[in-house]
């Protein structure tokens, strides 16, 4: 790293928030994936005023740029290459201000997601996307990578829920894009910076709407013999009109891990089961689990279990989010896939998931926002296994291939990153990458904010060479 | 690897569209008239039109961008669905002037409709945006680039869209009173409406879902049916924080909960902030750098 931008940064945060030591620079190399990088300095600005002045050091210095949330990002996005300057956004966690009648809030990138539900539940109000790492991902990543969640089926991914966003630029001007009011002049460039990956500056300031707590809650969970019929129900009870707030499935190895994790009394010997969940007022929650009970019934469902209260509500919703910390006691390690298909295309999928799984000689576990068709195999392993690294990674390329092909998308939630750059094509074609790439060098003309995610590198330009030794992808 | 996969198969052929609209001279676009039409002077292109599908099950509809909103309305009625893009004119007019209806609070914004567009870049090719299914995070949202974008960025030639269950029972009533201090105070008495609209004395409110629930939320506030909203055509429309509703004056009807303002004068114009001017001129110079689509439209025009 060069000193005398070092020697800068110091200048504009002190040296306390700024770490340039292998051991600090080791920690902010990776993210939540597989995937390493190199960082070069490690800073954590307070403000946008900050913000803007480290901007302005990369620029002088053409440094790449890194921005990092809480690090949880699953595609490599956040792991800085080039020996960027890491921008965490960590210390940027005060709720600036909240309008509880127009349900709306100000809040800095580095407050954490479930804080800000926590912080406005006393509102009856909520913010609707929750990601499964919930509890340390922070607002400034789920704007990032424009991120679901099981409740996003009803209340749509993160980018419904942002109206405005102060953004440091990439030359280090800053910008308000989107606003408080409803129509804004100019193109949405609110929505164009969301799962933008940090490659179109670093958002300082956000205003998210807050959902109101709905009156009733009904959560199901519903068991079946064969997973086409748990996926058949799913596509019958969209068609019939209703739109759950969530609609999960569980698969039989993941009822089995989770039930021997946290004793839940779930339906072990099912193929599948679906975590159903409807809001409303009275009337309407009735009515609606009345039409998801009987068209689960219609495609043999073998039981029907309604949460009786808030507890059993809440173990259930356990053993969804459990499934993480079960699978530990199958295999060490786990790759999470992220994939989404049409509804009714996710039998024939599932199907292909295990032959390709079998096929490599992998185990999977299947446990998935079903309702809008986003798959989230989990392949299981162990990676001091010789070779099996590589039958995870052509599995996966195998997945994500299937996926496209049955009318699917690359990414549900977790974004592109690194991970899945190279098969951009498999959906894009070269004008519309082109297209991409024009809005993303509109935002960034020197194409250092995080540079080398989401759009795949020219064919022969030797990809490789942004990458750490030891990087695999 | 493959270079496209069969996201577009079975989906109309655009190279004619491609063709008509050409890579060289200025061109525009030309819809139904109902929303500003083409610029004047201009060689005009009309995009294909009709529905290629709809899928209940997924929600989803697909459609050439000259489909009148009103066949998409009708078609969907058929499966008990409806779509958030306010009538008249074509979806693609609808969706590249991006405007919602009075449904937005409880629908949504226009420009979350958008799931997949193909559209005709200024170098002549056919752009594929977004992707096919309701959840996709899957490269840059161009999506939402694209709506009330004035077709300065491209134009518009198919596109995937969002549907939502249609309500089987739903319902405007009106309300005269003064009982709450901001109009925004009235919508903690109300789960998800689909509209709250106010012009500083009275209230419309329109309610949707079970008969039961909609008549239990009604006789709480001692709503009065009635057959409508407000007529607010010929008004001016003002975009205000609603958090600005209640300090409105003149004739106007406000949609509370979201900022749009249907008033008999003319909005307040504000110059673009610089930084925002000189981002938005990068996009349209990287998207179309002879400025041939469209000439003339900018999106950062004030409008009313």
């Amino acid at each position: 790293m060069n000193d005398a931008a070092v020697a800068e940064l110091v200048g504009v945060l002190g040296a306390p928030r700024v770490r340039t030591g292998p051991g600090e620079l080791a920690l902010y190399r990776r993210d939540a994936s597989t995937m390493e990088g190199h960082a070069g300095v490690v800073c954590f600005p307070i403000s946008t005023d900050e913000v803007r002045r480290c901007m302005e050091v990369a620029v002088r210095h053409r440094l790449a740029v890194t921005a990092r949330g809480s690090g949880t990002g699953l595609a490599g996005g956040a792991v800085p290459l080039d020996e960027a300057m890491v921008v965490s956004t960590s210390k940027m966690d005060r709720i600036l201000s909240v309008d509880v009648a127009n349900r709306r809030a100000w809040v800095e990138p580095g407050v954490l997601n479930l804080d800000l539900s926590r912080a406005v539940a006393v509102h009856g109000l909520n913010f609707a996307p929750d990601p499964s790492s919930q509890q340390v991902c922070s607002l400034g990543g789920n704007v990032a990578n424009n991120s679901g969640g099981p409740h996003c089926l009803s209340e749509g991914v993160t980018s419904v829920h942002v109206l405005a966003l102060e953004v440091v630029l990439p030359d280090a001007t800053v910008v308000m894009l989107g606003g408080e009011d409803p129509e804004p002049r100019g193109y949405d460039l609110r929505g164009a910076f969301v799962g933008s990956e940090g490659m179109c500056g670093i958002a300082t300031k956000i205003c998210v709407r807050l959902t109101p707590e709905p009156p009733v809650v009904a959560t199901a969970l519903i068991d079946f013999d064969d997973v086409r019929d748990g996926a058949a129900t799913v596509s019958g009870v969209i068609a019939a009109g209703v739109v759950p707030a969530a609609l999960e499935m569980m698969d039989r190895l993941c009822l089995q891990a989770v039930e021997a994790y946290i004793h839940a009394n779930l339906p072990v010997d099912a193929a599948c089961a679906l975590l159903v969940e409807v809001v409303g007022l009275p009337a309407a929650v009735e009515h609606d689990m009345d039409v998801c009970r009987s068209i689960a019934e219609g495609h043999g469902a073998r039981h029907v279990r309604i949460a009786a209260d808030p507890a059993e509500r809440a173990l259930l919703w356990k053993g969804r989010k459990s499934a993480f910390g079960a699978i530990a006691r199958i295999k060490p390690n786990y790759y999470l896939h992220d994939t989404v298909v049409p509804r009714r295309r996710l039998p024939d999928v599932l199907d292909q998931v295990y032959e390709i799984v079998a096929r490599h000689d992998l185990l999977v576990l299947n446990v998935f926002h079903a309702g809008d068709g986003n798959l989230h195999p989990l392949l299981l392993f162990d990676k001091r296994e010789p070779g099996v690294m590589e039958r995870v990674e052509a599995a996966g390329r195998e997945i994500v291939t299937a996926s496209v092909a049955a009318g699917g998308v690359l990414s549900g939630e977790h974004g592109i990153g690194l991970e899945k750059r190279e098969l951009m094509p498999l959906m894009f074609d070269e004008a519309s990458l082109a297209a991409q790439g024009a809005l993303r060098s509109a935002f960034d003309v020197e194409g250092l904010s995080n540079p080398h995610k989401v759009l795949p590198s020219p064919a022969g330009c030797g990809d490789v060479q942004g990458l750490a030794a030891g990087v695999w992808i | 690897m493959r270079r496209r996969a069969g996201v577009g198969s079975g989906r109309v052929d655009l190279s004619d569209f491609a063709g008509t609209v050409g890579s060289a001279d200025p061109v525009t676009i030309e819809g139904a008239g109902t929303r500003g039409g083409a610029v004047p002077g201009v060689r005009a292109v009309r995009a294909p039109s009709g529905i290629e599908w709809i899928q209940p099950d997924e929600m989803t509809l697909s459609c050439r961008a000259s489909t009148p909103v009103e066949d998409v309305d009708a078609a969907l009625a058929e499966h008990g669905q409806r779509i958030a893009v306010p009538p008249t004119g074509t979806i693609g007019g609808a969706l590249a002037v991006g405007r919602s209806g009075l449904r937005r609070l409880g629908y949504g914004p226009v420009r979350d409709v958008l799931l997949q567009a193909r559209y005709v870049s200024a170098a002549g090719d056919v752009v594929t945006a977004g992707g096919p299914t309701v959840k996709n995070v899957s490269g840059f949202d161009l999506c939402r680039l694209l709506v009330g974008s004035h077709g300065t960025l491209g134009f518009l030639g198919d596109m995937i869209l969002r549907t939502r269950p249609r309500p089987t029972f739903e319902q405007w009533y009106h309300l005269a009173t003064d009982r709450f201090a901001d109009p925004a105070d009235i919508l903690s008495r109300l789960y998800r409406p689909d509209a709250v609209l106010w012009n500083g004395s009275e209230f419309w409110v329109l309610l949707s879902g079970a008969p039961a629930d909609v008549e239990t939320t009604a006789a709480a506030l001692e709503l009065i049916p009635v057959a409508g909203p407000p007529d607010v055509s010929g008004r001016h429309r003002w975009s205000l924080p609603p958090s600005a509703l209640g300090t409105l004056a003149g004739d106007f009807v406000a949609e509370v909960g979201v900022g749009v303002v249907h008033h008999r004068e003319r909005p307040a114009t504000r110059p673009p902030d610089a930084g925002l001017k000189a981002l938005t001129q990068r996009i349209k110079a990287n998207f179309d750098p002879t400025g041939r689509l469209n000439p003339g439209v900018s999106v950062l025009a004030d409008g009313s």
